[in-house]
């Protein structure tokens, strides 16, 4: 069985603790971002995507490096945050979140674009006919149809942030208990020579969190496909 | 209230060319599949904005094209009931119904959901979803949900072509009753016959864009010069009629027409009910004077205004009755000569008891 050290207890709750205010921070924006790609052809929407995208096919070391520059604290908008709100990212927990977020928003705008994508038009002009105004029609017939999607969508932009390592270890190095993520840990712990037991622990802890988390999207995924279809 | 439809659009392959006004009651734009009806609706519903023209309901302008004016699909307040229903997967029968009686103010409501739950029996569904009902009721509720808007106008798309031969029928006398209780304008798109035969005040005849004839079914179904248009539909004519007596002994029915009396096989309507008949053309004879002695006893008296003569051995007589409803009789082209029949003269039509029967009332 799991035999956890305290200090393995607290890379499992930062991991969670990151990827859950990662995922609810992301989601939003990916949301909006989604919007502004699906079914639509404007100048600059190429640029934008390619934009989205880029963490998927960067070295996350680069995207890491990248964190660092901008938001470390002399970088350009890690200074002016710093300065305005007293909000500091570098090396703190914080910025794992921000890592994590980078990293996953390609993963979460993907199926919620697909979905929108999706969203059938000639139910859009019915709702239309009946009254509502494209503010209605989105918020009564195309977010609920996309559920399905935004819930793909979560439960990838969380799976990824749990194991998220290399933009986070770059951007705010490993700090025990305050950016040792369980990657960080492992990775922390393979350095050390007979810890492979702890290693061990600890990779099995995240295969269960993972098939946990696919299990869980499965279910939800069933379950919203047929209230959206309504069996 | 009135809908005013003036409009040009270009479409391929055809331009739309139309002018036509609806009152309260049904007005049916028959044509042939492909020949502009459904992009005229969506036109008047505003999903597509004609090229130029005018549309208004009553003295509200919907639709413009000397002074701009473009009226959201939103509010214009015209209720559509798709071809394929379009009913939200996502929601019940109940919230489907509700969606747009929310979204309509309450000073501008005037149908109520007892109504509609019960003019189209509705109650049973409510709790079940889109994906469970059969094409016939996804429709109802389609109506139903179109109808709980409070619309000043109706649009309806061939809401009967997705169903087979027996959900026609059952959804058929829903239509009828909506077009008898709802005093709005009820504009009914179809390339059926028979639907417009039965349900239509006024039918607007299209042709490839080209609104070829306005007037009642029983004048335009009957012209002669329009067969080109309305097809392949067995020759023959609509007359409406009331039920005035039942002879159970006879198993027959007596109806009145404005041309005289009719006697028919029992039909299973009730005394005083209006209904209307159709008669093809082959089961009705024509002479110059009434017949004596003769079995058949159903003779209308009219006036022939039409003659149409091909090749073959047949030619269609229209006959016009008193109430301007036309006759369609087909006659062998030597009798023509014989009887020396020509437009203008007074006629009589006889039509056998054999001839009308349950099968005959639309």
């Amino acid at each position: 069985m799991l035999q956890l050290s305290p200090q393995d207890w607290q890379a499992l709750h930062l991991s969670l603790k990151v990827a859950a205010w990662s995922t609810a921070i992301t989601l939003p924006i990916a949301l909006l971002l989604s919007m502004a790609l699906a079914n639509r052809r404007y100048v600059g929407r190429n640029l934008l995507n390619a934009l989205v995208h880029l963490p998927l096919v960067l070295p996350p070391v680069v995207t890491g490096y990248g964190l660092l520059i901008t938001f470390g604290r002399h970088g350009t908008v890690g200074s002016w945050l710093a300065d305005t709100f007293g909000l500091v990212l570098a090396f703190q927990w914080t910025g794992a979140v921000l890592a994590a977020s980078v990293m996953s928003l390609p993963l979460m705008v993907r199926p919620i674009v697909l979905s929108l994508e999706a969203s059938d038009a000639r139910l859009h002009k019915a709702a239309a006919t009946l009254g509502a105004s494209p503010l209605i029609i989105f918020l009564t017939v195309t977010l609920p149809m996309a559920a399905p999607g935004l819930i793909a969508a979560i439960v990838l932009g969380f799976a990824k942030s749990l194991g998220e390592f290399g933009a986070t270890v770059t951007f705010v190095a490993s700090i025990p208990g305050e950016t040792r993520t369980l990657p960080s840990a492992i990775y922390t712990q393979l350095q050390i020579p007979g810890a492979e037991n702890t290693v061990l622990q600890l990779a099995l802890l995240s295969v269960v969190l993972s098939i946990v988390a696919l299990l869980l999207a499965e279910w939800l995924g069933a379950r919203l496909n047929r209230r959206v279809h309504g069996q | 209230m009135t809908l005013q439809v003036q409009l040009r659009k270009k479409l391929e392959p055809f331009e739309l060319e139309v002018d036509f006004e609806c009152k309260p009651g049904v007005t049916a734009l028959f044509g042939r599949s492909g020949c502009g009806k459904t992009s005229l609706i969506e036109q008047i519903a505003g999903l597509m904005a004609p090229d130029s023209g005018r549309i208004q309901v009553d003295d509200r302008v919907l639709f413009d094209s000397t002074t701009a004016t473009n009226v959201a699909v939103r509010k214009r307040r015209i209720g559509y009931v798709f071809q394929d229903a379009r009913l939200f997967p996502h929601l019940s029968v109940a919230n489907n119904l509700r969606y747009g009686e929310w979204l309509t103010p309450k000073t501008e409501r005037y149908v109520s959901s007892a109504n509609v739950l019960e003019l189209l029996a509705l109650g049973p569904l409510l709790q079940r979803r889109p994906a469970t009902l059969s094409g016939g009721e996804r429709q109802r509720v389609a109506i139903g949900r179109a109808l709980l808007c409070s619309p000043r106008i109706l649009l309806m798309d061939e809401p009967l072509s997705a169903l087979d031969g027996a959900r026609k029928r059952d959804i058929i006398p829903y239509l009828e009753r909506l077009r008898d209780e709802m005093r709005i304008p009820i504009v009914y798109v179809s390339h059926a016959l028979e639907e417009v035969a039965r349900l239509a005040d006024t039918v607007v005849l299209l042709h490839d864009g080209q609104q070829q004839a306005v007037g009642s079914p029983q004048t335009v179904l009957t012209r002669l010069d329009l067969r080109a248009h309305t097809g392949r539909y067995e020759a023959s004519s609509i007359v409406p009629a009331t039920v005035q007596s039942h002879q159970p002994e006879f198993a027959v029915s007596i109806l009145q027409t404005s041309a005289g009396r009719l006697i028919a096989a029992q039909l299973d309507r009730p005394v005083g009910s209006n209904v209307r008949l159709r008669l093809r053309a082959r089961d009705i004879s024509i002479t110059k004077q009434p017949v004596q002695h003769s079995s058949v006893r159903n003779q209308l008296r009219g006036v022939i205004v039409d003659i149409a003569e091909e090749e073959g051995a047949f030619a269609e007589v229209l006959l016009e009755l008193p109430d301007n409803t036309r006759l369609l009789v087909r006659v062998a082209r030597i009798n023509l000569k014989v009887l020396q029949l020509s437009i203008g003269d007074s006629a009589f039509a006889s039509i056998k008891t054999a001839a009308l029967d349950r099968a005959s009332v639309l």
